[in-house]
């Protein structure tokens, strides 16, 4: 490119000393120009841009905040800039946690920390976010390569390994609690997970992690069949954890047993996966920047576009172990969470009497409603679920607990057993 | 036990059930979890053979009992087909089902996560979470890699996308 432009610039050139009507030169002249700024940009064009130190909401085209910063002026967000503090953890790199890094990237986000065994393949192609000609990549590293270059004001972390294995799941659980970015306000390195995986098991695990550590997260799913999908906030304690109720899908309205299974896992479509990155991003901002009201469950149902949405409390008889106690603390601190309540509507009653003074007569016979009478459906309670809202796996049976007997002799001998296994594999 | 066959579900009801719900990170309640899969294990291996119907090798690859190696085989058109099988323990287990792996046959057929996972029925999910924690390792091979290898190594080898070993053979000699 650059040599064609240098040859058009000396073709000019030459021609210009052929030609003697003033009209003709000014016309090469200009030509001349637009060739020069041709070069221009696409040596610029190659460069990336250079990290910036604070966002300005300065409205000019090199700005990349200035329209993100738009929102603190227009009064939907207090504090933008606040999004540089956060950490995001997002596990499983696929069709949404792909697109979710890639929003947050572009929201600006403090830091990412990215979790996936995978590698980037031909067959990823009907999703978005990756190339193909990152095929072959960690869909990590190939994420870093790609969301570094769209903003490299974000820190980037790549871990590429399986979060349901021991090792995996250590490395998962020091990386979350690593404070070097910043301290957060549970404790923990991050302040948000997002589940992105495709599947119950590696879902299973980042609830175990969230439960032990405290840390408040969210689910996202994308249904087998592609048509339905799903978001949900879960607070250690305060909401259900994902075992404590079995896992909820929406219906696609598809009868399972009519559903062609045979010579293919799973579907997937870049529209219902976008639309869930989408909404899992979105619920991000609204809990991390505290604008809005955060979802706690929201479903999609893409034949009907029907979004249903629903709350859920805590199975005070959850399997989870490290649920229940985090259930308890959040009962313990239950006095603190009133008296906070209490004070935060008084200061808000102060100030709304000094902005407005209150009418005697509601004019407009607006019925205030508590917030609790708001509240969706409580799953676990009615054991009712709202309409297109199904469990997928069912509850495990009851079973006789029996006692664990210290038995002795040969036959409870792990070493023993291990021979007898190995004696029969020999056979 | 909707969806099954006949003989998946007498053999499944004569594996010893296990009693003990603990994972990997459970310490000592782990290896009590681990002495009832190997019983388990030893109870059906002894059953298989009885019946004649041998069909796979199984042992911890460490000594935690977290991973797991071994082989499995089909046999088809009284030919006999062998793969590596290998699987972990994950940390939500029992709760969850290890997933097993076949890395042969990685990227060979539909039915098959990435990594070699095997890709098992809407059927074996929901039962599993019902038997949680009585279904082991045991359990999970006469009800997810039996089927898997019965309804799968047929297609793959009439299609030719998987090869008898003699036939490799014979074809790389001649
Ligand atoms: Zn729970």
């Amino acid at each position: 490119m650059e040599v064609e432009l240098k040859e058009l610039l000396n073709d000019l050139q030459s021609l210009k000393k052929s030609i003697s009507d003033p009209s003709d030169l000014a016309l090469i002249d200009k030509m001349h120009l637009h060739v020069e700024n041709i070069a221009t940009l696409e040596k610029s064009g190659t460069t990336c841009r250079s990290k910036v130190k604070d966002m300005s909401a300065e409205v000019v085209d090199s700005n990349p905040y200035s329209r993100l910063m738009a929102l603190q002026r227009m009064g939907i967000v207090d504090n933008y800039e606040r999004i540089r503090e956060f950490s995001v953890a997002i596990v499983g790199i696929g069709g949404v946690g792909s697109v979710a890094a890639e929003m947050l990237t572009r929201c600006g986000i403090g830091r990412l920390l990215l979790y996936d065994y995978d590698k980037v393949e031909l067959a990823n192609m009907n999703r978005l976010f990756f190339r193909p000609e990152q095929v072959g990549m960690t869909k990590t590293d190939a994420a870093v390569q790609t969301l570094s270059e769209i903003n490299p004001d974000v820190v980037l972390e790549s871990y590429t390994l399986n979060i349901t294995t021991v090792e995996g799941f250590d490395t998962f659980m020091s990386s979350l609690t690593n404070k070097s970015f910043r301290t957060t306000k549970s404790g923990s390195g991050v302040d948000l997970v997002l589940s992105c995986v495709d599947n119950y098991e590696a879902r299973m695990v980042v609830n175990q992690a969230c439960n032990e550590l405290n840390q408040t997260w969210m689910e996202s799913g994308v249904s087998e069949d592609a048509v339905s999908g799903h978001i949900q906030l879960l607070i250690p304690g305060e909401t259900a954890c994902f075992a404590c109720v079995p896992p909820l899908v929406v219906a696609s309205g598809i009868d399972e047993r009519t559903l062609k299974r045979e010579g293919v896992c799973a579907a997937s479509l870049p529209t219902t996966m976008g639309v869930v990155a989408g909404l899992l991003v979105q619920n991000t901002l609204k809990y991390l920047l505290k604008f809005g009201q955060v979802s706690r469950y929201l479903g999609y149902n893409a034949l009907k576009d029907y979004f249903p949405t629903m709350e859920m409390k805590p199975n005070s008889q959850c399997s989870n172990t490290a649920c229940l106690e985090r259930q308890k603390e959040y009962i313990l601190a239950k006095p603190t969470r009133d008296a906070a309540a209490k004070a935060k509507a008084a200061d808000s009653e102060a100030l709304s009497v000094a902005e407005n003074p209150v009418h005697a007569d509601n004019e407009w016979n607006i019925s205030v409603v508590d917030d609790d009478e708001v509240d969706g459906a409580d799953v676990r309670n009615s054991g009712v679920l709202p309409e297109g809202i199904v469990h997928e796996l069912p509850v495990a049976d009851e079973y006789p607990k029996q006692p664990i007997t210290e038995a002795v002799g040969p036959a409870d001998d792990l070493e023993e057993l291990r021979r007898q296994l190995e004696a029969l594999n020999a056979d | 036990m909707e969806g099954w066959d006949p003989n998946t579900k007498s053999t499944l009801t004569q594996i010893p059930l296990l009693t003990i719900k603990s994972g990997p990170r459970d310490g000592a309640l782990w290896t009590q979890r681990l002495k009832e899969e190997y019983k388990a294990l030893i109870a059906y291996t002894s059953m298989n053979k009885s019946k004649d119907n041998d069909w796979f090798r199984i042992s911890a690859a460490n000594p935690e009992g977290t991973r797991w190696k071994g082989k499995c085989w089909y046999v088809h058109n009284l030919l006999k087909y062998e793969f590596d099988l290998q699987f972990d323990i994950p940390v939500t287990y029992p709760a969850t089902a290890p997933e097993l792996e076949l890395p042969e046959l990685d990227g060979k057929t539909e039915k098959m996560y990435r990594g070699g996972k095997i890709c098992l029925t809407v059927h074996f999910k929901p039962l599993w979470a019902k038997n949680c924690p009585r279904f082991g390792i045991a359990h999970v091979l006469c009800l997810g890699l039996a089927p898997w290898l019965a309804a799968e190594i047929p297609v793959l080898v009439d299609s030719g996308t998987i090869k008898h070993k003699d036939d490799v053979a014979t074809s790389s000699e001649s």
